[in-house]
């Protein structure tokens, strides 16, 4: 069979699979359209996280980001992975037993606010806005790459698989549809990258053949650092960021993801704090598995690129420079007009781009593997957006109607509640659907914003409603704001307003846009405590919330107000 | 239960402490003297940034679990 029959087989397939879980754990109450009624295993809830978790940009783009990044790129590998060590031991237990539904629940509980909840309403808008937005685009690229139909069905057929399950089904649909959707991406990612290590290495394990040897005895690694230094590039293993910026992106990103509202939510489903600590574990092994082999596609991948193409005949190039010359994804150009390829590192005479996705998407092809190991990949992202998207809106979907319309008009029944929990997540459908149609310019830059913003604003608050029983509203409504605020503006500033002195000299400590988040933190961290040791402690009953969610003995299910 | 408290706060403090050092630290701050070693065909600062850290987060989550298991039972706040 040829690559686009095994495509849609394999995605037709998978759609089926979601579909048919999604009818089979519809949500008849709010507890289990918000938290899948607070009975989820430990083992499945880390399957759902780690699926939730990765997104489009972890399954496509990331090992493609480390392989024209090296040894910088493991700012990303570090940050997504460090933050769930922070969410485990310092959020997750704590957070399951105060036993709400929301984020901004705990943040105008604990502070005995709602402008304080109004405010982390609108980070947590925000925040999975600019996420999913990101997701719906990836699901129209891959749609039309592989099942060549314009980008606009594709977003279409997209939006109505998330809309038919996560409307339908709530959390509890979205659950155990993403535990569907992991062992679906994992098995995509794990295969090719098991089948081109073996072919460089000899050695299946990718984790291992990255430290392995290649056919002539010389150390992978050590190889393409010698190849890219004949090519005129820096090293793969020698990092060309400065360290202050390298330790604030890390930072940013790890303090980001640990402050992301989907990924909180997520321990709210399981029944006791000991399940909230433990599934935490099992998330966190389960993107391991995805996040320590990255970096090997993303060596192997730059490697055979490099390897097939350079100081090749242009009349000779293999099948898939062809096959993604279409795409836009690879383009030649023969400066010189030898007939031959040269990719070198300077751009007046480098004859070869390739987009960083390529690593990912056509690393099947590359390594000439079977047509349907291509096909599966496309099946594997559509499951990495799909699942996160769903999350995402169930985030939306539930800021908008418990913590917007049940907050100031708590008389509405449950059954008015869910349909209009329902009616958001249908509406973040189409906004997010259209947004995937027609994207704006900047998608790529906000993404530096959401983690920017869950680290500024979320992080501190949390952290400190828990181990502090002395921070009070006053200190916790100035820090978020003071975070958001400088947050935002230094990105803005850099990004959009003045893009032209967007260069280390120009930056805060040479502190790029990407990690100010982890200074917006500090900010937060100070301000909060400075205004609350101004203003009266927190009233007694607060103070005894603060006592009762440190110790995890009788949780209970989440509870409704 | 403020022993409880305390317990677990140390607790933390060890393994944060051991999650900066294995990422911040190894990663990062010492990667150029630790590539100077070598792990199989990895320069070993840069395992640490894109392997061993990684690793090690897995394992901390996993000790901080069973140690806090243990202390919930030692002090009676386990749940059934």
């Amino acid at each position: 069979m040829d690559i686009l029959t095994w495509t849609y087989l394999l995605v037709g397939l998978s759609f089926i699979l979601y579909i048919g879980i999604a009818i089979w754990t519809r949500a008849g109450s709010t507890q289990e359209f918000y938290v899948a009624g607070g009975g989820v295993s430990p083992l499945a809830n880390g399957m759902a996280t780690a699926a939730d978790w990765m997104s489009a940009a972890s399954f496509i783009s990331m090992a493609g980001l480390i392989s024209f990044s090296g040894y910088d790129g493991s700012v990303y590998l570090m940050g997504w992975t460090g933050g769930y060590v922070l969410l485990a031991l310092l959020l997750a237990p704590y957070l399951r037993k105060f036993g709400k539904f929301t984020v901004p629940d705990f943040v105008g509980d604990r502070y005995y606010s709602n402008k304080a909840r109004v405010v982390a309403v609108i980070c947590a808008l925000f925040i999975s806005f600019t996420y999913v937005a990101g997701q719906m685009r990836g699901v129209g690229i891959v749609f039309s790459r592989y099942l060549e139909i314009p980008i606009e069905w594709g977003v279409v057929i997209g939006m109505c698989i998330v809309f038919f399950y996560a409307v339908l089904g709530g959390m509890k649909g979205i659950t155990y549809t993403q535990v569907a959707q992991f062992c679906v991406l994992i098995f995509a990612y794990m295969v090719p990258a098991i089948f081109i290590s073996m072919q460089l290495t000899g050695n299946p394990v990718p984790q291992l053949g990255l430290g392995g040897e290649v056919a002539d005895g010389t150390p992978l690694l050590a190889k393409l650092d010698g190849v890219l230094a004949d090519l005129g590039f820096a090293e793969y293993t020698s990092g060309r960021k400065g360290m202050g910026d390298m330790l604030a992106i890390t930072l940013a990103l790890m303090v980001g993801t640990a402050g992301l509202p989907h990924v909180i939510v997520r321990f709210f489903t399981v029944p006791r704090v000991k399940d909230a600590r433990l599934s935490a574990g099992y998330a966190l092994f389960f993107i391991a598995i995805l996040y320590t082999t990255a970096p090997a596609v993303a060596a192997f991948g730059i490697y055979n690129a490099i390897n097939s193409t350079s100081e090749k005949n242009i009349s000779e190039l293999p099948n898939w420079v062809q096959n993604w010359q279409k795409t836009n994804l690879i383009a030649v150009d023969d400066k010189n007009g030898d007939g031959k390829i040269q990719y070198v590192a300077d751009p007046a005479r480098n004859e070869l781009t390739i987009d960083k996705d390529i690593m990912v998407l056509a690393g099947p092809e590359i390594a000439n593997l079977p047509n349907w190991v291509v096909g599966l990949i496309a099946a594997g992202a559509m499951a990495a957006a799909l699942s996160t998207a769903a999350g995402l809106l169930l985030v939306i979907s539930t800021s908008v109607s418990r913590d917007l319309v049940k907050t100031f008009n708590p008389e509405i029944s449950e059954k008015t509640e869910l349909r209009i929990a329902r009616f958001a997540a249908a509406g973040a459908v189409i906004f997010a659907g259209y947004f995937g149609v027609n994207p704006p310019g900047f998608v790529a830059e906000v993404v530096a914003f959401a983690f920017g913003l869950a680290a500024a604003s979320f992080f501190p608050v949390i952290i400190l409603g828990i181990f502090s029983t002395r921070i009070n509203k006053e200190g916790a409504i100035a820090g978020m704001v003071t975070g958001l605020v400088f947050t935002i503006g230094y990105i803005v500033y850099f990004k959009f307003v003045n893009p032209v002195i967007n260069t280390p000299d120009h930056w805060w400590f040479g502190v790029s846009p990407e990690g100010i988040g982890s200074v917006g933190m500090a900010l937060n961290f100070v301000v909060c405590f400075v205004v609350s040791k101004f203003t009266p402690a927190p009233p007694q009953d607060v103070q005894d919330l603060i006592q009762n969610i440190r110790i995890p003995k009788g949780a209970g299910a989440a509870q409704d107000h | 239960m403020s022993a409880y408290w305390k317990k677990n706060l140390r607790t933390l403090l060890i393994l944060l402490f051991v999650w900066f050092i294995v990422s911040f630290g190894f990663g990062i701050i010492l990667v150029e003297p630790l590539n100077q070693f070598h792990f199989g065909g990895y320069p070993l600062g840069f395992w640490f940034a894109q392997q061993g850290s990684i690793y090690s987060f897995v394992l901390l989550i996993f000790i901080y679990v069973i140690r806090m298991n243990f202390l919930d039972r030692e002090f009676d706040v386990n749940e059934d």
